[in-house]
């Protein structure tokens, strides 16, 4: 099995990275602000929101700017991400069809180089850590977890959300609405007290567990229970699960759709 | 040691208005009963063998399979039913300006594509120059790709894809393109590579080039073969039967 994945990347490490590098050309060709657009834009929103909801929300909550942050960027991560890699492989009809690439290396590139302008973003979310007034400390390292789950999540949903995209065009504004439903389901500028007693429901949405995690190491510094790790990671996995059932099960029938 | 084996293969395609329909139109037309899905067999118990060094020619009218069978032999696509069993490396050629990408350079493009053909980074750096000097493009290599002229990218995918030294080459109806004097540079390049021992399959209309370059000869008539043998019999039987329609 480790062979396997072995051999794999060593057939297909150059292709990948070629198409990455394509992919980040293309997006900042022609901009003024190329890559530094990625990370101004979740900074105008976390000023924004913070103008407007800190008289609601912001004196209940410690720490409120690092709060709302925390949210919109993983909000923004996951967006972007699936949004772009939504129409990774209808595309990129015109190269697989033509040439003997694997589809789901067009995918893969496209997340990989969507995840690059997260880091970036992460930077300056930790520069305003600092500013908020707190500090790093050790526990920091189990930020890990809750990054590398959003990543099989955004990557299994990227996968059915490409998929499903190649059978039905109008998938793109579903998901569009499904979007911007998600957004206000996500505790990002309120917090889950809002509904008192169901405010289990939140720990349903999965941005939610991401989001929810790196605010307790970061503003409390305490780690989450193990059960939550589990589930946690349970979950993830299960999208990124499904997406490859998907991937095998039609991968024959995409080639008719194109 | 035969080179390629294509064992019974058969391809089904489904045709109809199917794609570009959203999801409530799908549901509509499945609660109705409606779906307008008819499958066709592109390619039907297809079996013939390519020895090292063949030079295949594929001919047949127009519809018949005959991308098709380029695209299973490529790689691209699995055969609905039977199997094919390839034993060295394939540089498909099906449409050259596939896999190059308008917003990016010459230079950038020659790394995207050859990656694409399966080479090392090392391999495209050594063999650089003279890809780039072949296809004559020495004064692009900065340009965006999207700028050059339909024949200049022609020659080099063309290009790029000949010095890469596949063991077989694919070529879908790409010589005919370019200038007199690239042609002329393209049939040399091609005599060269038979010479060296590689495979190559060709798809072309004009007969006279298939007898000229192929030692073999394909026709696919329909989804169904009509024959394999050299090449003077097939395009003797082929041209009888196009005269005859």
């Amino acid at each position: 099995m480790l062979q396997i994945l072995k051999n794999r990347i060593a057939t297909y490490h150059f292709v990948f990275s070629e198409l990455m590098k394509r992919d980040f050309k293309k997006k900042y060709k022609r901009s003024i602000l190329g890559v530094f657009w990625s990370m101004l834009a979740p900074l105008f929103t976390l000023l924004i929101m913070r103008m407007i909801f800190s008289r609601f929300f912001g004196r209940a909550t410690p720490y409120y700017t690092t709060y709302l942050f925390t949210g919109i960027i993983v909000m923004t991560y996951y967006s972007q991400t699936t949004n772009s890699g939504m129409g990774s492989l209808v595309n990129n009809a015109g190269i697989f069809s033509k040439v003997n690439v694997p589809k789901w290396l067009f995918l893969f590139a496209n997340i990989a180089s969507s995840s690059i302008n997260f880091f970036l973003t992460l930077a300056l979310y930790f520069i305003f850590v600092l500013i908020d007034g707190l500090s790093f400390h050790l526990n920091y390292i189990f930020l890990l977890f809750p990054l590398l789950c959003l990543f099989l999540m955004v990557t299994g949903i990227s996968m059915i959300l490409s998929a499903l995209y190649v059978f039905f065009k109008d998938v793109q504004y579903l998901y569009g609405v499904f979007l911007t439903a998600l957004n206000y389901c996500t505790p990002v500028f309120y917090t889950p007290n809002i509904v008192g007693k169901l405010s289990w429901v939140f720990y349903l949405n999965p941005l939610y567990l991401v989001i929810n995690y790196m605010r307790e190491i970061v503003i409390f510094s305490r780690i989450p229970s193990l059960l939550y790790h589990i589930g946690f990671f349970a979950y993830s996995l299960s999208f990124l699960i499904i997406g490859f059932i998907i991937y095998k099960k039609y991968n024959y029938k995409f080639l008719y759709y194109i | 040691m035969n080179i390629i084996e294509v064992h019974n293969v058969s391809v089904k395609y489904i045709i109809g208005d199917f794609k570009d329909i959203g999801i409530k139109e799908y549901l509509i037309r499945k609660f109705k009963g409606q779906m307008p899905i008819t499958e066709k067999w592109a390619l039907k118990n297809i079996t013939f063998n390519i020895e090292k060094g063949d030079l295949l020619g594929i001919i047949g009218s127009n519809g018949s399979g005959k991308s098709t069978i380029l695209k299973i032999l490529s790689g691209i696509m699995p055969p609905t039913e039977g199997k094919i069993i390839v034993r060295g490396k394939i540089a498909p050629l099906l449409e050259l300006g596939a896999g190059f990408d308008g917003d990016l350079t010459v230079k950038e493009n020659v790394f995207l594509r050859g990656a694409m053909l399966g080479y090392t980074k090392k391999f495209i750096n050594e063999r650089y120059p003279d890809i780039i000097s072949f296809s004559e493009l020495k004064d692009y290599e900065d340009v965006a790709f999207r700028r050059l002229s339909s024949g200049m990218k022609s020659k080099l995918a063309f290009s790029l894809a000949s010095l890469v030294r596949p063991d077989i080459l694919i070529l879908d109806e790409v010589l005919s393109v370019g200038d007199i004097a690239f042609r002329k540079k393209s049939e040399a390049k091609m005599k060269e590579l038979i010479n060296s021992g590689i495979t190559t399959i060709l798809v072309s209309h004009s007969l006279e080039q298939i007898r000229q370059i192929c030692t073999k000869v394909l026709w696919i008539e329909q989804g169904k073969m009509k024959g394999i043998g050299d090449t003077d019999t097939m395009c003797k039987q082929y041209e009888t039967y196009m005269n005859n329609k």
